[in-house]
């Protein structure tokens, strides 16, 4: 026992390192805000794209309909690490596409759309789940009383859709939440899953605890943000 | 009171000429010839997929033809697009199922279109809205939402929506087919009224009680054709074709 708290306390001092500036070396929390603040932008790009593309889904345009079919298939097909690669690799190295100058905000910024634009197709299909939830009769008697489509689709369908997607569109978040990790192959590099390798590579002895920590910290930052989309996809719940 | 004699020079406000529709290879509509006279009430009644609800969707576009015109006012459909929705706002249309906005309080149902079509002040749509509940009956139901209503105030709540347009004509598809049958005759006595009041309307129902009293014009259908036209005193008392009177048969027996 007395050596299981030994250990526990060497965890301790190994994780609050600091370096010569006083910084610390293993900044878990830090890490941890790093991939909450991916997750807020690049959910809020997918969840914009997802509305756009199943507006344009369920479109009366055939060419609108295609452009957003095909959007959703590309997405949903090509593994992140691919699109998050090519977000680096392809659009900053090759094309020389920069936000501002500074590395790290470039690698954070094309880390966001390339998330962003994977979540999107998700999140275009978990919206098209809940257009499904509207019954046809509700665009029916809003194109009777002659709204155009996109006033039926903003006023009439896409609300109640909305309404019916909670359960989707929180599980799409909680993935992407957990996908974030993905961004430290884009070069983000003070994100948790990078800031885990580290700690393995230099603290193997506590490999167990690291793994833990990192576990423990996901499962705090999902539990709640399941707990609130049941209850929401509950409380918002079309009554028909 | 019926409005049998159409007075001389009545505009008319609905007019279909050879009018085709295929569903795939069914004919669902063939050679469909009507016109509707400016407050004449006409009844569709046939069996179940004579074409009568199809009919009456195509009549605001909600179907598209395959060929043939429809005028509304004097005026052909237009294409899907801007001028479609604002003819749509014309006419007024209640569905068999009500389809009421299911998120949407009552009187939201029935003020959005006036403020979003119309571009009506809120307050007076709000006004207005409230006088057709009124008119209706379901005033005090004004603040709930649809799935609270019974399946009567419902669809009374979506004849009040459609009225609140100003409408040059009123479609009813089924309107009463999928009440409970304590709920009927408040439907249909909100429909009677709004008939005496002048509105013209084409009304696909079973309720031949309906037609009898209301109706200016029978219209049967069987197979996506007009097998008879008649006043509802002659239609009912004398059939011409061989499916009319086998369908007056097999529904006024009981």
């Amino acid at each position: 026992m007395e050596a299981f708290f030994d250990y526990l306390g060497r965890y301790w001092e190994f994780i609050t390192q600091r370096d010569s500036d006083g910084d610390l070396i293993y900044n878990i929390l830090g890490a941890f805000w790093v991939n909450i603040q991916l997750t807020l932008w690049s959910g809020l790009l997918a969840l914009v794209l997802g509305t756009v593309v199943v507006a344009m889904r369920i479109s009366p345009i055939a060419s609108l309909r295609a452009v957003a079919t095909a959007y959703t298939n590309i997405f949903r097909d090509i593994p992140l690490t691919v699109v998050i690669l090519m977000m680096w690799l392809v659009v900053w190295t090759q094309l020389g596409v920069t936000f501002g100058g500074k590395m790290i905000t470039d690698f954070f910024v094309l880390a966001v759309i390339g998330l962003g634009l994977y979540h999107g197709s998700f999140m275009a299909e978990a919206l098209r789940s809940g257009v499904n939830t509207v019954p046809l009769g509700q665009a029916e008697a809003a194109r009777a009383i002659g709204l155009t489509f996109m006033q039926s689709a903003r006023m009439v369908v896409l609300p109640q859709a909305f309404r019916g997607a909670v359960a989707p569109i929180g599980n799409t978040l909680i993935a992407l939440i957990k996908n974030t990790t993905v961004a430290s192959v884009g070069a983000v590099s003070t994100e948790t899953s990078s800031t885990m390798a580290g700690m393995i590579e230099f603290g193997p002895q506590f490999i167990f605890l690291i793994f833990l920590t990192f576990a423990l910290g996901y499962v705090a930052i999902v539990i709640p943000v399941g707990t609130l989309s049941t209850y929401l996809s509950r409380k918002l719940a079309v009554k028909r | 009171m019926t409005q049998t004699d159409v007075p001389a020079g009545a505009e008319t406000v609905v007019a279909l000429r050879d009018v085709q529709k295929w569903f795939g290879d069914l004919h669902v509509l063939k050679d469909i010839n009507l016109s509707v006279e400016r407050g004449e009430v006409v009844v569709v009644i046939g069996p179940s997929g004579s074409g009568k609800s199809t009919l009456c969707r195509t009549i605001n576009r909600l179907e598209p033809i395959d060929s043939g015109t429809i005028e509304v006012a004097g005026e052909p459909l237009p294409a899907e697009g801007k001028d479609l929705a604002m003819l749509r706002a014309e006419v007024g249309m209640v569905f068999q199922s009500f389809n009421l906005f299911a998120h949407k309080t009552i009187l939201d149902n029935v003020t959005l279109g006036p403020i979003k079509v119309r571009k009506t002040d809120k307050v007076t749509a709000r006004e207005e809205a409230l006088q057709l509940l009124d008119r209706v009956g379901i005033r005090s139901q004004a603040d709930k939402l649809p799935a609270e209503l019974s399946g009567g105030q419902q669809q009374r709540a979506a004849i009040a929506r459609a009225l609140a347009m100003h409408p040059k004509l009123m479609l009813f598809d089924e309107p009463t087919s999928a009440l409970d049958p304590e709920m009927i005759n408040e439907v249909l006595d909100v429909m009677t009224d709004l008939a005496q009041s002048g509105m013209t309307m084409i009304v696909v129902t079973h309720e031949m009680g309906f037609a009898r009293r209301v109706a200016d014009r029978v219209v049967f259908m069987s197979d996506g054709e007009i097998m008879e036209e008649a006043t509802p005193e002659e239609f009912f008392t004398n059939p011409v074709t061989d499916r009319a009177k086998d369908f007056l048969a097999k529904i006024l027996q009981h």
